[in-house]
This record gives C-alpha cells, structure tokens and sequence, in this order.
C-alpha cells in the first residue's frame, strides 16, 4: 500500500468547480497552425456522456512542455501557451479544443515520440480518471516507430488512438466501454 | 524509421499506485459505473517526459475570496461554518507547494447549486455558490472557509443518500499526479450504504477519505475545523532506463 489518498468520481456537478476558467482554446483560432480536434464521449450503451470533463496536456509546437522539468533549452518555449485544456461535454457528449500539434518529444531511451496529446477523461459513473493519448493521422511513419502506439499489440486498440481528419478538423471519439473501446492506459 | 531526437534523459518516473489504493473501474453497488468503466485491460504506459510534466498554475487565476466560500455573495450563507485544510503531500511526506487546489460542494441543504441537482430535498441559498480554489503554499499547506455540507438522496438504489462530502481536485507536479477525488466527514451514518465510498476495498485506504476533526485549528466561537491531508504518488528513486 502507498499511502496515495484515493481516487473518487467527479461526479455529475463538476462544472460548479472546475470550470471557473474554460481553457478549450490552447491557441488563438486564427494562428496558422491551428487545428481544432473535436470528438464525442459515448458510454457502454452508446449513448453520449453528457457530463464528462475532457482535459489535455500537450507540448507546444517545437515540442517543448511548459514545466520545469522539461530543461531542453535548444528547444524554444512559446510565450502564452500553457499546453493544458479542459472542456465539459455538451448534451450529445461533444467536447472541442484549438489547439497546435505538439512537436516530437523524447523517450527515456532518447527515442522520438510521435507527436501526442496526453488524456484524462472525467464522469459520473468512473471512479478513476480514465487517461487515453492522441495521436495524428498525418504522422504515419512517426506513428509507426512511436514507442508507446507500436507497444500495443492489438491494431484494432492501437488505431482507436489516432485521431481521423474530418472536414479540416480532426475528430477523436472516446469509447468509455464495450465496441470499438478506447485503448486506456495506466499511467 | 527510428529517430533519435537527443541522447536519453534520465528521468525518473513516479511510483505505481497499489491495485487497492483506487477503487475499481467498475463496482457494481455504483450503478452509473457499470455502463461507464472502461472494461478492456489498461496498457501501462511508461512515464515520459509527458507524464512527468504537467499544466501550473498561478495566482493570476486565484480571486482573493475564492478560499472563502463565506464571503462570496452580499450575505453569509446558512448552515454551519467550518475551515477545512490539510496539506498536499507526496508520497514521501514532502509537500506539494504552489498547486492548485479546487473543490465544490453541496450547500446546507445538500443542494448543489448546478441545473442537474433540481432535487426536491433542499432550497438553493442565494448566499452559497459552493465552488473555491487556491494555491497551497510553500509547506503544501491550503486551507477554505466554508459550510458544512448536507447529504443528499440520489437515485442509485432504493433510499440512497450520499455521504456527507467535499469534492477535491488536484494537479501536483505532473500529468501522472492529476487526482479527483472527495473528502468525507468523521463518523458519518451513511457510509455503509454509499457505493462511490465503499468501492475503496482496503478500509485503510478509505479512511485516508476521511478528514478528522481539528480542535487545534477549531477558531473560539466562530467555527469548527476540520483537516484533509491529500497524498499525490510519490517519485520514483531512480530513473528508467535510459
């Protein structure tokens, strides 16, 4: 035992506080590189999780964090980018970030990651956090060599993490349960 | 193709959590759980630069009464005042400064002033948003000024009431370290029947749910305290391979 305060549901009533700041726009829409990924939160039944907080942590474009413990100097931090976001689901389950596609950032064994926008979903009904990655589907070859999407052996798992281009905008669905479930990690 | 980007960093992880420290994706005594949790096997994923960072925050995003749910509207809300505080520590004991913390509450009546919670068990007070926030300091400590929350009956099983509770949320210092979870008060009558408390198997884990109370941090004729140590994961010793 580690000692950890447990996990608890955030409940159906989140909104009163965690959205004091609604952070969904990560940049300005009009930046070049922006792009806007969109998705929706389905449940076991295939109904929309209406009450579900969707965040992101991301690196910026160079694919620098904006944290302490990301030192690399030869990679430039950007002003006004913190590289979180937060957004509730709507009533059909949707949720929307415009954001940048984060640059490529190291493995521990010196590695290039794919670029990937880490995950954690929040609901009524999940008792822990559940926590996905997306990936982008311009990145085939970086995909590919990505050491955490080629660690998962089951391809049908592996493409649930790979957002797919729609109308100018990428689209990441999230299958909390049953067909079609998104590949969730422990972190 | 395999691209090297730089020669390997160390870098610690932070520790995995025990099976028993969480309650599980799915308990059937919670309803909601059984159409929502994830069921296929989680894939670990190793600790990367991505999950060792995390999102700051500073005081910009911290209003001056945003600790104290007492001062927020023209008058006091109703019900009972109390402090509640603790410190965010790691696994290590070491606190966890400059994070933010953020909770939300029912009121004195067990209403939540939100458009979902139209419950018929108790009115709104136009006094009690129930929302606060702030940024521990540099000894992991935080501390609110708010009410005492009622319980609330809720649809899960015939004659369901929640646990008298406080919902917390936490970043610590990385994306592994990000922790939702609800603080529950000592000696409360309806934790027997309350599934979102008892999905924690290991009573010892539950316990460090509940807050205790303070008489120390108890202010003479004005308010009860009430502390809530919060304990983020711990880091790892030594770095992964590299």
């Amino acid at each position: 035992m580690s000692g950890v305060t447990p996990s608890q549901t955030v409940g159906p009533y989140f909104h009163m506080g965690l959205l004091a700041g609604r952070d969904t726009n990560l940049v300005d829409p009009g930046d070049p590189d922006a792009v806007r990924i969109r998705g929706r939160v389905t449940d076991g039944t295939g109904d929309a999780a209406a009450d579900a907080c969707v965040e992101i942590w991301q690196a910026n474009r160079a694919g620098r964090y904006a944290h302490p413990e990301d030192d690399r100097e030869d990679v430039p931090l950007e002003e006004g980018f913190t590289g979180f976001g937060r957004c509730p689901t709507d009533e059909d389950g949707r949720f929307e970030f415009v954001t940048v596609k984060p640059g490529p950032v190291p493995f521990p064994d010196g590695r290039a990651q794919a670029p990937h926008i880490d995950v954690s979903v929040f609901a009524r009904g999940l008792l822990n956090r559940a926590v996905t990655r997306i990936y982008f589907p311009d990145e085939e070859e970086r995909n590919a060599a990505d050491p955490v999407l080629s660690g998962i052996d089951d391809a049908e798992r592996q493409a649930t993490l790979v957002a797919r281009a729609e109308g100018g905008d990428l689209v990441f669905d999230i299958v909390l349960q049953g067909d079609g479930e998104t590949a969730f990690f422990q972190v | 193709m395999e691209q090297r980007i730089q020669t390997g960093r160390a870098l610690a992880g932070y520790r995995r959590d025990d099976a028993d420290d969480h309650p599980p994706y799915v308990h059937a005594d919670y309803r909601s759980s059984l159409i929502r949790a994830p069921k296929r096997p989680l894939i670990i994923l190793p600790h990367t630069l991505s999950e060792v960072t995390g999102p700051a925050f500073g005081h910009e995003r911290i209003g001056e009464l945003d600790h104290d749910l007492t001062r927020q509207h023209e008058g006091e809300p109703l019900g009972e005042r109390i402090i509640l505080h603790g410190r965010v520590l790691d696994g290590d004991g070491r606190p966890v400064a400059n994070t933010l913390v953020e909770m939300w509450q029912a009121n004195a009546s067990g209403r939540y002033r939100h458009p979902v919670d139209a419950g018929a068990h108790g009115p709104i007070d136009p006094n009690f948003s129930g929302a606060g926030r702030c940024l521990t300091d540099d000894d992991g400590r935080y501390r609110f000024v708010t009410i005492r929350p009622g319980a609330y009956p809720w649809r899960n099983h015939e004659n369901a009431w929640r646990a008298t509770h406080v919902h917390f949320s936490l970043f610590g210092p990385a994306f592994a370290t990000r922790l939702i979870t609800q603080m529950y008060f000592p000696g409360d009558p309806l934790f027997f029947q309350d599934p979102i408390f008892s999905a924690v198997g290991d009573p010892k884990a539950r316990d460090r749910l509940i807050s205790t109370f303070d008489l120390e941090a108890t202010v003479p004729e004005w308010a009860l305290a009430f502390r809530f140590d919060i304990v983020l994961r711990g880091r790892d010793a030594t770095p992964m391979e590299h």
